[in-house]
């Protein structure tokens, strides 16, 4: 086990035209479950082939603990890795497989066999020990390779690019939480690769967000979606994803079209230069009443789709799409308009995507 | 990118492939060396390097008119072949790849099957049906008589690339209102025109190399070029250095041809099904 | 990206399989939903059924006659039955030829397959060498066989060519293959093996190239050696390939006629005359129609039936 760590490391196919991984500097601590989560070709399982040595960064060093592992090939790594899809030795036994990455190293026999049996019985793999491994359905092919991959106990991490992707969806959630285990037992580290926010959650003690090649947020889940950093991050996160409203600040207060939210405040406490901003706010913050209230914006309700355990109301601000989630049974109607009250501890302000400041309250100078 | 990097890991695997291909060229080289030497050089005394380097073979191929137009004649028959084994198999395969129909499956391993009947097998049926019905010695009777091995061939590398295509787009095509006909031509086969390209190729190669039948069924017109060639033997003896540059002069059509489909060869081989 | 946000949130319904799986079994199996039915498509094959009728089915017809009676001249002919398929069964000559030609091609398999699996492994597989590779290997394969008859008539000489006459001056063995049986059979064989292998080269070549990166990299990260490699990724996956490759050339070893008739004759003696080599001379050199066609059939027969062996061996083994 030991903490890898990113100094500058980034990747270009094109030799250097357009970066596939920008270059980065981060560290994964040990004995941690991280998620990677961001969309297709984000660069995602580029990054992970750097970790685990398939392929070699254009630019950076990587560091194992103290040791430096950058030109060292997969082999010496001492790695594992999950793939996409199940990739088996096809003529051998289950049991095999499972033993196949500890004989090659040249583990004791009865050692492999104590391993084989331990990771069998936590991914309920005993009864087909003796099957030949093609002869099983995908989703089983799957967990046998993630069982090659949790097999060898001196890894500095297990790395599982979308692992489930095949898996059905009910044993999905069983492997989940059989793989938060065998983490709890075992003590590896973890970076799990998705592009599902809810599997990336449910997972992670660290949730790692990727964008076009860039590390746009890091975090733990509550804090990605209570408090995203960057828009990239309110948008992928949540379901529906975050409201993005243009305002504008003028003299501090931030006001869209002529309605006045708040005030702005920077980062640090601080006021935000004037100037056109974005609101973020999560559908699930935003409050809906039908009086007008201040402060608060007027929106035309365009439609209401009705969830079951709550209702999204779709409405318009000053042409621009604002969700509201509200309790079952909202008495909106569509056409009418009612008045949205974006809490101040809930909303946030960027400027070029990247999260400049906050709302405040207004401090009286409420102008009702 | 993610390619197996054997080269990397059997550093001495290049070295032995290279070797491989050296060892390959020998006798071609050999060939080559004794078609620009003259007879007497050749019987004369063993060199590893032409004394005399000339060109009379390749002047006397192609100033006499028996082994240029064998050339031709093989050439002839060879393209058209190709071209009515395209014809006649492409339908097939599509019928194969996108329909079931009574005996189905039979009719395509019975196809296959034809490919294992010897050729020594049909000489002299062919012989006698090709002379009644008067393709004898002509390139069409030649080229119809290849199809009895190409064909087959033709349907089965087809058949694969084919079932490779999603039935999608002919349902999709069908809905905005195109006909079968129509939709074959103006969609189908331009997305499959890379299998259409090595199928041609296998054709011309089966086709090209073929002796034993294209002899049985010629006699003047349309003699191929191989024929010819068994008939160097004349009273002062074997014309070595013709006979070489024959040969030579017969390999170039192939290394053409396969230097274009070159980049389709590994793709055409891995889709035909067993 | 927004769009698909909110796809992605949607508990399971955020899922997006890609259509073709990256380590999928390679083959492009669409649609498990079966083929329409459709006789019409009758018309389809027509063309091909007639093509085939006329190349292939008349002239069998005109054989199974041949092999039944005895023909003096085409108007005087006899039914004999089944009277030339025991003579040839029991002709000592046939039977010669039936076993020389099944170890002709037992040993080109077991020569030929190996080897042209480890040519594909060690193939270079981008750039400029693999295509002047790929061109090279396959050369030849495009010349006319009794060109390559030629060739090796040529080479193996030990008077003018680079092959005899090394093995004679340079290591000093005698080597004759016009006078010695022995000298005669390696020539065949080197010559096949020279001419064939490429073709097992390529089909296995080809098989290695759909093998997805995964499987590679897979094997890296569990330390497999080279040879675990070969033996546990790149040989099961080659099954299908190689299944194909071993029927083409135990049918066109166990056909062989036009190599051998160039290079020695049959000869010397009867050392390299193999049964289409033989049933040739009793077809066109004696004109022995009737014996010739009940040979014909057998011969055809045995052939279909051994293709059928390898094929249900090779596919049941693998499940």
């Amino acid at each position: 086990m030991a903490d890898i760590r990113l100094e500058g490391v980034g990747h270009s196919y094109d030799g250097g035209a357009t970066w596939a991984l920008k270059p980065m500097t981060w560290t994964w601590r040990s004995a941690r479950a991280y998620a990677l989560l961001g969309p297709s070709g984000c660069g995602k399982t580029t990054l992970l082939n750097i970790i685990s040595g398939l392929l070699t960064p254009t630019v950076g060093r990587i560091w194992f603990d103290d040791r430096e592992v950058t030109g060292v090939p997969t082999a010496g790594r001492n790695i594992a890795q999950v793939f996409q899809f199940p990739v088996l030795y096809e003529e051998m036994s289950v049991y095999d497989n499972l033993a196949f990455p500890l004989r090659n190293r040249k583990y004791p026999k009865n050692e492999v066999d104590q391993r084989v049996r331990q990771v069998s019985r936590l991914l309920g793999l005993d009864d087909l020990l003796r099957r030949r491994s093609r002869r099983l359905d995908p989703g089983r092919q799957q967990i046998v390779s993630l069982g090659r991959g949790l097999v060898r106990s001196q890894v500095a991490a297990v790395l599982l690019d979308e692992p489930l992707t095949v898996v059905d969806p009910a044993l999905k959630w069983t492997l989940r939480s059989k793989l938060k285990e065998i983490h709890r037992d075992t003590g590896h580290t973890l970076i799990y690769v998705t592009h599902d926010q809810t599997e990336a959650l449910t997972f992670a003690d660290e949730v790692v967000v990727l964008n076009e090649g860039e590390m746009v947020q890091a975090g733990e889940p509550a804090e990605l979606f209570l408090s995203p950093a960057h828009e990239f991050v309110g948008h992928f996160i949540g379901s529906p994803g975050m409201n993005m409203l243009p305002a504008e600040i003028v003299g501090g207060v931030v006001c869209v079209g002529q309605a006045d939210v708040g005030t702005a405040a920077g980062q640090s406490g601080d006021g935000l230069p004037p100037g056109p901003v974005r609101i973020g706010v999560r559908p699930e913050f935003v409050r809906v009443t039908g009086a007008r209230t201040s402060p608060g914006v007027a929106a035309r309700v365009t439609g209401i789709d009705r969830m079951g355990a709550y209702d999204l109301v779709h409405t318009r601000v000053n042409g621009h799409p604002v969700i509201a989630r509200t309790a079952a049974g909202s008495a909106c109607r569509p056409d009418t308009v009612e008045f949205l009250h974006f809490p101040e501890e809930r909303t946030f302000l960027f400027r070029d995507e990247v999260r400049c400041g906050s709302l405040a309250p207004l401090n009286g100078r409420d102008q009702a | 990118m993610a390619f197996p990097r054997s080269g990397q890991r059997l550093p001495w695997a290049r070295t032995v492939f290279w070797l491989y291909v050296a060892t390959l060229m020998l006798p071609l080289l050999w060939m080559f060396g004794m078609s620009i030497r003259p007879n007497e050089d050749i019987l004369g005394s063993f060199s590893l390097i032409p004394q005399r380097v000339t060109f009379d073979n390749y002047v006397t191929f192609f100033t006499d008119a028996a082994w240029y137009s064998s050339y031709l004649n093989s050439i002839i028959y060879t393209s058209l072949n190709a071209v009515m084994s395209l014809v006649v198999a492409l339908p097939a395969a599509y019928a194969f790849s996108r329909f079931r129909f009574a005996g189905d499956k039979h009719l395509f391993f019975w196809l296959l099957t034809n490919r294992m009947a010897p050729p020594a097998v049909f000489l002299l049926p062919f012989f006698q049906i090709y002379q009644s019905v008067g393709l004898f010695d002509t390139h069409l009777g030649v080229a119809i008589a290849h199809m009895l091995f190409n064909v087959p061939l033709a349907v089965w590398i087809l058949e694969g690339f084919m079932s490779g295509i999603p039935r999608e787009i002919d349902e999709t095509a069908a809905i905005d209102g195109y006909s079968l006909p129509r939709f074959f031509i103006k969609i189908f086969l331009p997305m499959i025109r890379s299998a259409i390209g090595v199928t041609a190729f296998f054709c011309f190669m089966f086709s090209w190399v073929e002796l034993l039948i294209a002899r049985t069924i010629t006699s003047v017109n349309a003699k191929p070029i191989a024929a010819t060639m068994t008939r160097t033997v004349s009273a002062a003896g074997v014309d070595w250095g013709l006979l070489a540059a024959a040969g030579v002069l017969t390999i170039v059509p192939g290394a053409i041809v396969i230097w274009f489909v070159r980049n389709y060869i590994a793709k055409g081989f891995s889709l035909g099904r067993v | 990206m927004s769009e698909q946000t909110t796809v992605a949130g949607s508990q399971v319904g955020g899922e997006v399989v890609p259509a073709t799986p990256a380590g999928g079994s390679g083959a492009a199996e669409t649609r498990a939903d079966p083929k329409p039915r459709n006789n019409r498509a009758w018309w389809l094959v027509l063309p091909v059924v007639v093509s085939v009728a006329f190349t292939a089915v008349i002239p069998l017809m005109t054989v199974v006659n041949f092999s039944v009676q005895d023909v003096f001249s085409p108007s005087d002919r006899i039914f004999v039955g089944l009277e030339w398929f025991r003579s040839v069964t029991r002709d000592p000559e046939v039977r010669a030829a039936f076993v020389r030609t099944l170890l002709f091609s037992a040993q080109v398999l077991l020569l030929e397959i190996p080897l042209g699996v480890a040519l594909a492994v060690v193939m270079p597989r981008r750039g400029v060498w693999m295509s002047v590779a790929l061109v090279l290997v396959a050369l030849p394969l495009l010349i006319p066989w009794n060109v390559v008859g030629t060739i090796w008539q040529i080479f193996a000489r030990g008077d003018i060519g680079l092959g005899g006459w090394t093995i004679n001056n340079v290591l000093g063995i005698n080597f004759n293959y016009t006078l010695d049986s022995t000298d005669a059979w390696i020539t065949v064989l080197v010559m096949d093996v020279w001419h064939w292998t490429p073709l097992v080269a390529l089909l296995a070549y080809a098989g290695l190239r759909s093998i997805p990166g995964p499987y590679f990299q897979a094997a890296q990260i569990d330390g497999a050696s080279a040879w675990a490699t070969f033996r546990h990724i790149q040989l099961p996956r080659l099954r299908g390939v190689l299944t194909i490759a071993i029927l083409l050339r135990f049918m066109d070893s166990f056909m062989i006629y036009t190599e051998p008739f160039v290079v020695t004759g049959g000869g010397p003696g009867n050392a390299t005359s193999f049964l289409s080599i033989l049933l040739s001379k009793i077809a066109v050199g004696q004109f022995d129609l009737g014996p010739a066609g009940a040979f014909s059939l057998l011969y055809f027969l045995f052939v279909q039936i051994l293709c059928y062996v390898f094929f249900t061996v090779l596919t049941r083994s693998g499940r």
